[in-house]
């Protein structure tokens, strides 16, 4: 069969199972944007490219499917830079093709050229500039292998105009579609090395502090079960870090939640005083660490990670095993199982669960909604009272900040794949197309973006492409006029001299702002609105939403490890002040 | 027996894919990462599919078990290893032109029989010399060169290959990387 590369490049798409994709057209993938006019994926056109990017990134988050995005070449390019970079930092799956100016005129500074593949080198699991049209469905295929196995990330394709164009003779290609890949270079281990699986046990066994350390790699390799299972078993806590929250259940007695910087006491102190951390696909970032030297000194450690440069980069593993999370964790579970009743087998942790249940009563998240006339509506409440009247089955969204924080620490997650956010690279603006992703991948689940007034301002427009898709997300601003986690810092580190972190409640106005992008908009200011406001917003199903809510700008993050420092310094509130003593 | 202090430099042999871009994949990650390069050499192998990048990097062997594996998740690596100096034959490549008027000719003329090197070209008061040889032969030739002055000089880096076994094959893995 005669195609060209464009229909070629659409058709091996449909072959990878793609239903939907998000991109924005242009000169140079001009081509590739006609056949699409007769395939059944859904595009859906973004109003920039970054939320093209974004939206396949919550795509792939809520569904574990890979998430495509499509745009042409030069600043469509670079305006997807930062969703690539997002996505290789927190190891999510993503396809992306761009559009490139034609094979002759590469390298000679023509209208829209850049240098895509050089760019997004380092922002990639892998990059392909592709020189035949012949060549389209073996570099698609090799894509979405390489993006969706081993650790996840962002595969980018680079199409020159020419060999998709029908017009030029070079797009000729006779199609097929390739059974297998040839990557001689590509072999991720999946399987344990069944020794260091006996030697974690064995550690294990030993241990009277144990605490598994579940990261974000429970959720991309499919492990949440069988770490349940690990857990129950063994009668071990868990924390779960911000990429893992919903890796374990948050409302089982046995989960400690958020560790790190902003972590709950429970969860950094237990860590402290760990004598073995069982490491699941986390990988000792210096916001759970803060001062490496002085991260869980007591803690033997097992890591198992799917990637081996994650052994032993930040923290020597006394165990390390190279494998895909789940098998290893399965093999853990049947290797204890066969050397009797855990029950039995497990030393007495009596004392450790004594503490750590001490810790937890001691030191909850904690927060104070006033209820008098004049009192402020806090964040906190918003993000309470969010999660208490949503379905169990929500998915939330979050950009980066304040907001972010006091999500993942009040939300309850207790399922994987239902907390999207921005980790690794820490990007503003993350929560609304990455909702609108979600949204698309989890139609039947409700979806909502918990976002700042900072970051909602970096995106917003992606809620015409919402309105006009009809893609009904919902969105609660906690408006608290500033960058609030810049200003935290300004308050705590630099004396509180404010340096331009300032940006006004009323300007925008946001309420009228969505109403213009075909949203409902709301605003609360007052605490008793909320829960009305929520469930009005849950009651709308046919638009996006968005409740603007007035929150104080005075409250801060708490716990918080101030940067660089050790652990154990960690500040419970303001009134131990920002040296924590 | 007390261990062996760490090399300070590191010998990776690296086998490509051979394609477009693969150096600057290779070249970038050791940028990026801030991993210095002390000298790389490039060429294809005999089977036309790969090349082999011999890189001598200069840091720990902690920093060295990071590159290596960070290197070998990049998708057109397709095998690393690790020659120690002890297991495998090392040679460089040089060509310097080198002052030599009448009356100093026929003393660099001499230097360069001693060193087993070869001219090149012959100009009215210089020489262009080639010479092979380990790194430290072509250090001291350099040095004696110096003194009579060089003009231009070019080294290739290193290329190096592992010594050929003449221990039991159970022994063979031993001690290597990759």
């Amino acid at each position: 069969m005669r195609l060209n590369g464009g229909q070629a490049l659409i058709k091996s798409l449909e072959m990878e199972g793609v239903e939907v994709m998000f991109g924005l057209p242009g000169g140079a993938i001009l081509p590739v944007y006609d056949p699409i006019i007769d395939s059944p994926i859904r595009h859906i056109l973004v109003r920039h490219e970054q939320g093209a990017g974004h939206m396949a990134e919550g795509y792939a988050q809520a569904t574990g499917r890979p998430g495509v995005a499509m745009v042409t070449s030069g600043p469509a390019a670079t305006n997807i830079v930062t969703p690539l970079c997002d996505a290789m930092l927190d190891s999510i799956p993503i396809v992306v093709i761009t559009g490139q100016v034609p094979t002759a005129a590469i390298g000679t500074d023509a209208f829209q050229e850049c240098d895509t593949i050089g760019i997004t080198r380092s922002i990639t699991k892998h990059n392909e500039l592709v020189t035949s049209a012949q060549d389209i469905p073996r570099v698609i295929r090799e894509a979405f292998h390489i993006a969706t196995t081993g650790r996840p990330g962002p595969v980018l394709v680079d199409v020159p105009k020419d060999i998709v164009d029908p017009r030029n003779p070079r797009s000729a290609m006779e199609w097929y579609w390739p059974d297998t890949v040839d990557l001689p270079g590509y072999k991720p281990t999946t399987r344990g090395h069944p020794r260091m699986i006996r030697e974690a046990a064995k550690l294990i066994g030993q241990s009277t502090r144990p605490i598994i350390y579940a990261g974000g790699g429970i959720i991309r390799g499919d492990a949440a079960d069988a770490l349940y299972e690990l857990a129950t078993m063994l009668d071990i806590h868990v924390v779960t870090t911000l990429m893992g929250r919903g890796a374990f259940p948050d409302s089982h007695p046995l989960c400690l939640g958020m560790p790190g910087m902003h972590g709950n006491y429970t969860a950094v102190t237990s860590m402290q005083h760990a004598d073995l951390l069982i490491t699941l696909g986390a990988r000792f970032d210096d916001r759970v660490t803060g001062k490496v030297a002085a991260f869980a000194p007591h803690a033997q450690v097992i890591h198992v990670d799917i990637d081996p440069a994650e052994l032993g980069k930040v923290r020597k593993a006394d165990v390390p095993i190279v494998g895909d999370v789940r098998l290893v964790i399965e093999e853990l579970v049947k290797l204890i199982r066969e050397q009797g009743d855990p029950r039995d087998t497990q030393p007495d942790r009596a004392a450790w669960k004594a503490t750590l249940d001490g810790w937890r009563e001691k030191h909850p998240i904690h927060y104070e909604q006033g209820w008098n006339e004049g009192d402020s509506l806090k964040p906190q409440f918003c993000v309470d009272m969010l999660r208490q009247n949503t379905p169990e089955d929500t998915i939330l969204c979050a950009g980066v900040g304040q907001h972010q924080m006091w999500s993942s620490q009040i939300w309850r997650f207790d399922r994987p794949n239902s907390w999207v956010n921005s980790g690794g690279l820490g990007t503003m603006g993350f929560a609304v197309p990455a909702a609108v992703g979600a949204k698309v991948g989890q139609p039947t689940r409700t979806v909502w973006a918990v976002d700042g007034d900072g970051c909602f301002q970096m995106t917003a427009q992606e809620l015409v492409t919402a309105s006009s898709e009809r893609i009904p997300i919902k969105v609660a601003i906690l408006n608290n006029a500033y960058l609030g986690m810049v200003r935290q810092w300004q308050e705590l580190f630099y004396e509180e001299r404010y340096s331009e972190v300032y940006l006004s409640p009323d300007l925008p106005d946001y309420k009228m702002w969505a109403e213009a992008m075909g949203c409902v908009g709301m605003r609360v200011e007052h605490p008793e609105e909320v829960v009305p406001a929520i469930e009005k917003a849950n009651s709308i199903d046919d638009r996006p939403v968005v409740i603007d809510f007035r929150v104080s700008s005075e409250e801060k993050v708490y716990p918080m490890v101030p940067a660089g420092a050790s652990n154990d310094d960690i500040i419970l509130g303001p009134e131990q002040g920002p040296g924590g003593h | 027996m007390a261990p062996q202090p760490p090399p300070a430099h590191h010998i990776l042999t690296v086998i490509v894919e051979n394609k477009a871009g693969v150096l600057a994949r290779v070249s970038g990650l050791f940028a990026r990462r801030g991993y210095n390069i002390f000298s790389l050499a490039v060429a294809p192998t005999d089977d036309e599919r790969f090349s082999r990048i011999t890189i001598v990097v200069d840091v720990e062997s902690a920093t060295l078990e990071q590159i290596t594996k960070q290197l070998f998740k990049l998708i057109n690596v397709v095998k690393i290893t690790e020659l120690h100096p002890d297991d495998s034959v090392v040679r460089e490549m040089m060509m310097c032109t080198v002052r030599a008027e009448a009356g100093t000719r026929g003393q660099v003329i001499e230097l360069v029989q001693v060193f087993q090197g070869r001219i090149l070209d012959v100009g009215h008061d210089a020489l262009t010399v080639e010479l092979a040889g380990t790194p430290t032969k072509l250090d001291d030739f350099e040095d004696l060169m110096r003194a009579y002055g060089i003009i231009e000089l070019q080294r290739t880096g290193r290329v190096a290959l592992a010594r050929l076994e003449r221990q039991a094959p159970k022994l063979r893995s031993l001690g290597r990387v990759g």
